[in-house]
């Protein structure tokens, strides 16, 4: 009796926020799938189905190819450098040593601070006449006369300046993520592996890695995920250019779909972020039921 | 492993030479807004070509000047106070829906709930770039395009589920024994609830709270889109947009405007880091 009774009261204290989520999540996403089979601009509510056409044209044109390129380079190196940096860093941070926590208060920084504030703080660096970065290559003699970085106006440059925010801005996300997994793996177990007579590395790879893995995972997962669909850092720092070299799929998206207007073609282009994301979310549940079983 | 003196001075200077590496590259853009916002322009716009000039430090006197335009001359107040009330009511929604799920998740749903509690959180990683097209529509549709009450419906779709996920978290630290005694004692369940879990979530609700808020300060796509008017914007909306005239940088209060905003906010996060990092990790990492 009581237990129906629980049942049914959880049935009713989760319901608001089930209903709200599948009403402003749900409907929209449907509505995704619909508006890229069809032609509609923004100012008219009329669609006509088009079927696979906007896919058709986005994946015919060169902007776009370019842009899922982008996309999966940006997300790759950065989350590459990432979490080689991060296990670095949190070895480091693991160490107790005085004034730790306001270190890791400064390296948590960029993780805290609203991107497209931060986004214009790098704007400003990478700032063609004024750059601090060109000050210094030009002090330290590496640049020869005449010669001059003009960052955010050159498609190699203007790749590295976004790669560069987007490591800035993850890496405090990924190495607390990190150092938590380290800090959970008992000393004891380091110690029975020394006791063994395990090495630096047999321990590494015997140890720390398989025992970090899980961490590891979810710290990848939410890296990915987060810069693989990220459009601020690229739409403050190149709006695409020069020459839509530098779009990804989410600014792209933003260009074609919200400023010009056509919604078809934008929300077909958004929607390649959908695969990788569902691998995301199979991959998350699936270690989920693993944990369950465990 | 113990090593002998030089050795371990060796090992000490190069774990201070890395830490001291990764703090550089973590502050320097923020040292860069301080040192641009305090510059007087002529020691500001010089040029990174002249190399007598030293951009990094301030070769003449500082000055408040950007700060007291930026509050006195720019909407940059408004739009503290927009996405202020904007987060103010998003934290009410937010809670009103994620305090009871996050309790029927951590205790009444037993199996199911697990399942349920991992598909909520799912919705969280559902990005802003993949939705804001529908929602463009969506919000012309009901009538609120660029009023902050359109930022007031969608900013609850990534609050909420983060939210119900954390506080699913926090209910389930707490043991079920205290409202079992609660109702053996003749409460009901949400009496039991009400009157004794409640008052023992505080901590919970708080981080709640702080991270609805710090989410609507970060938020910038939505915000893009739907807002057009300069005076209705959000601060991570309004500053790059806005504060930029034409191709006029006004870089000195441009720069005083993400410092006054990113470190206020850097602070209090790394206060409810911990708990921040207890949601995000779950299960992976045995406390």
């Amino acid at each position: 009796m009581n237990m129906k009774r629980d049942r049914f009261l959880g049935a009713v204290l989760l319901l608001p926020a089930l209903a709200f989520i599948a009403l402003l999540v749900g409907a929209p996403f449907l509505m995704a799938l619909v508006l890229a089979v069809t032609t509609s601009s923004a100012g008219s509510l009329d669609v006509t189905f088009v079927g696979l056409q906007n896919f058709r044209d986005v994946f015919g044109s060169p902007v776009f190819r370019t842009a899922l390129r982008n996309t999966l380079v940006f997300t790759l190196a950065s989350q590459a450098a990432v979490i080689l940096l991060g296990n670095v860093l949190a070895v480091a941070l693991k160490k107790a040593f005085r004034g730790r926590s306001f270190v890791r208060f400064l390296i948590l920084m960029p993780w805290a601070a609203p991107i497209a504030l931060s986004t214009l703080g790098w704007l400003w660096i990478f700032d063609s006449t004024f750059s601090a970065i060109n000050w210094i290559l030009k002090v330290s003699g590496y640049f020869g006369p005449g010669e001059w970085y003009y960052w955010l106006g050159d498609t190699a440059l203007g790749m590295i300046a976004v790669v560069t925010v987007h490591v800035w801005r993850m890496l405090p996300f990924t190495t607390v993520i990190i150092l938590a997994g380290l800090t959970s793996i008992p000393e004891e177990v380091h110690e029975a592996a020394d006791i063994d007579g395990a090495g630096f590395f047999s321990k590494l790879f015997h140890v720390t890695i398989p025992m970090m893995l899980p961490i590891l995972f979810v710290a990848v997962l939410f890296g990915t995920v987060f810069t693989f669909t990220d459009m601020s850092v690229v739409y403050l720092l190149t709006r695409g250019g020069p020459y839509n070299s530098t779009h990804v799929l989410a600014s792209l998206a933003f260009q074609e779909g919200v400023l010009g207007g056509d919604v078809g073609r934008g929300a077909a282009i958004a929607l390649f972020l959908l695969p990788l994301l569902v691998v995301m979310a199979v991959l998350m549940l699936r270690r989920s039921r693993r944990a369950e079983v465990l | 492993m113990r090593r002998s003196g030089p050795f371990r001075l060796a090992g000490a200077a190069v774990h201070r030479a890395v830490v001291l590496l990764f703090a550089a590259f973590a502050v320097f853009p923020f040292y860069w807004m301080v040192v641009t916002a305090f510059k007087q322009n002529s020691d500001l716009y010089v040029g990174a070509m002249n190399t007598a000039h030293n951009p990094f430090i301030f070769n003449q006197a500082p000055t408040l000047d950007h700060v007291k335009y930026l509050f006195t001359e720019t909407p940059y107040p408004t739009w503290l106070f927009n996405t202020l009330s904007v987060g103010l009511i998003v934290v009410a929604v937010t809670l009103a829906l994620a305090v009871p799920a996050g309790y029927s998740l951590a205790r009444l749903s037993g199996r199911w709930g697990e399942r349920l509690g991992i598909g909520v959180f799912l919705t969280y990683l559902v990005p802003s770039t993949l939705l804001f097209i529908p929602f463009s529509r969506l919000i012309s549709i009901l009538g609120l395009q660029n009023t902050t009450w359109a930022l007031v419906l969608v900013y609850p779709t990534f609050t909420v589920p983060f939210c119900t996920w954390l506080l699913m978290g926090f209910f389930k630290s707490l043991p079920a024994e205290i409202e079992e005694s609660a109702m053996v004692d003749g409460c009901s369940r949400l009496g039991a609830t009400v009157r004794v879990i409640l008052p023992l979530s505080v901590p919970g609700l708080l981080t709640a709270v702080i991270f609805s808020l710090t989410l609507v300060f970060q938020e910038f796509v939505y915000s893009l889109t739907f807002i057009s008017s300069v005076e209705k914007m959000t601060v991570s909306v309004g500053v790059p947009v806005a504060l930029i005239r034409g191709d006029v940088y006004y870089w000195g209060s441009l720069m005083a405007a993400c410092l006054v905003t990113s470190v206020p906010l850097a602070v209090v996060y790394n206060l409810f880091l911990d708990r921040f990092i207890g949601g995000i990790t779950g299960g992976a990492v045995k406390g």
